[in-house]
């Protein structure tokens, strides 16, 4: 029977790279993460790889979205003479 | 006249903030143009790109976002406020961008595949579960040293790899800072997938990123 057996206090990198983002997400049981913040600190590797995801992060954040061209702000307003006319 | 009046305004000024959404819809509901196309504005560019996830030619995108302002205004007044127009919107969104990608017969069946795939290449760990290959630290000015354009065009091309449901998950959480529950609702995901969907484009990108790195002259 396996239902009491204890959670390995060990966990692999290859197991803690898929676990980052849920760790980043805050969504992982309180035991995992503790076991997560306790092999980031002993481990470098995985802590560049969290820093890298977590720059990652900002990157992908730092999008800047395109303006609407003048072209598109015209065809708006005409969708919107449309609707009131409908009305 | 009391002296409290003032601050007691003050106060109810500052501790609800009004979404500038809803402040724009009112002015819509009144019948101000301007008002819709600074509310289409500020949404575009997140429900072009999303709609891009869905259809495969710009033109068609661009129908699919005028169709679904067209229909938001129709809909003006069905709007609850239950959920935050941005969702609302986005949700009409996917509903019409599925409908036009479905028309378009591109097939979207098996570009989603089930099948786990790694976070990094099993090939950089030992058979143990350790770094044989262990990521790099990358360098403080990665902006400089690439250039913003340049990452953002790898950022870009990245997304546009990623299967539709990846890429959509993506771009709202982290392109356009919806919340987890906003993009369930938007997608129509469970939490689950969506942390899934989540975690593999996020892994993605880091790694497209990591590849632009190695170009880079140390």
């Amino acid at each position: 029977m396996r239902f009491f057996r204890r959670p390995p206090a060990h966990i692999w990198c290859q197991q803690v790279v898929e676990m980052v983002s849920d760790y980043l997400e805050g969504t992982l049981p309180a035991t995992e993460r503790r076991r997560l913040d306790h092999h980031f600190s002993v481990c470098p590797p995985c802590a560049t790889y969290l820093a890298q995801m977590r720059e990652t992060l900002r990157l992908t954040g730092a999008l800047v979205p395109e303006d609407l061209s003048p072209e598109m702000e015209q065809e708006f307003s005409e969708i919107y003479r449309r609707w009131r006319t409908e009305g | 006249m009391s002296i409290h009046a003032p601050r007691l305004r003050w106060a109810r000024r500052h501790t609800t903030p009004v979404d500038p959404d809803l402040r724009l819809l009112e002015r819509l509901r009144d019948g101000d143009e301007e008002a819709f196309v600074t509310l289409v504005s500020r949404h575009h560019d997140p429900m072009l790109r999303l709609a891009r996830t869905f259809v495969h030619s710009h033109a068609v995108a661009e129908e699919v976002v005028q169709d679904t302002w067209l229909g938001v205004l129709r809909g003006i007044e069905r709007f609850e406020g239950r959920s935050s127009l941005r969702t609302w919107l986005l949700a009409i969104l996917v509903n019409r961008a599925r409908t036009a990608g479905a028309r378009e017969a591109r097939s979207v069946a098996n570009s989603d595949s089930p099948e786990f795939v790694a976070a990094v290449d099993a090939g950089r760990f030992q058979s143990s579960g350790a770094w044989s290959s262990p990521p790099e630290h990358w360098v403080d000015d990665l902006e400089e040293r690439i250039g913003a354009q340049a990452l953002r065009a790898q950022i870009l091309a990245a997304l546009a790899e990623m299967p539709e449901r990846q890429r959509a998950v993506v771009m709202l959480r982290d392109v356009d800072g919806l919340r987890a529950d906003e993009v369930c609702q938007v997608l129509d995901l469970s939490a689950a997938n969506e942390r899934v969907l989540l975690h593999r484009g996020r892994s993605r990108l880091r790694q497209a990123l990591e590849d632009e790195m190695g170009a880079v002259p140390a």
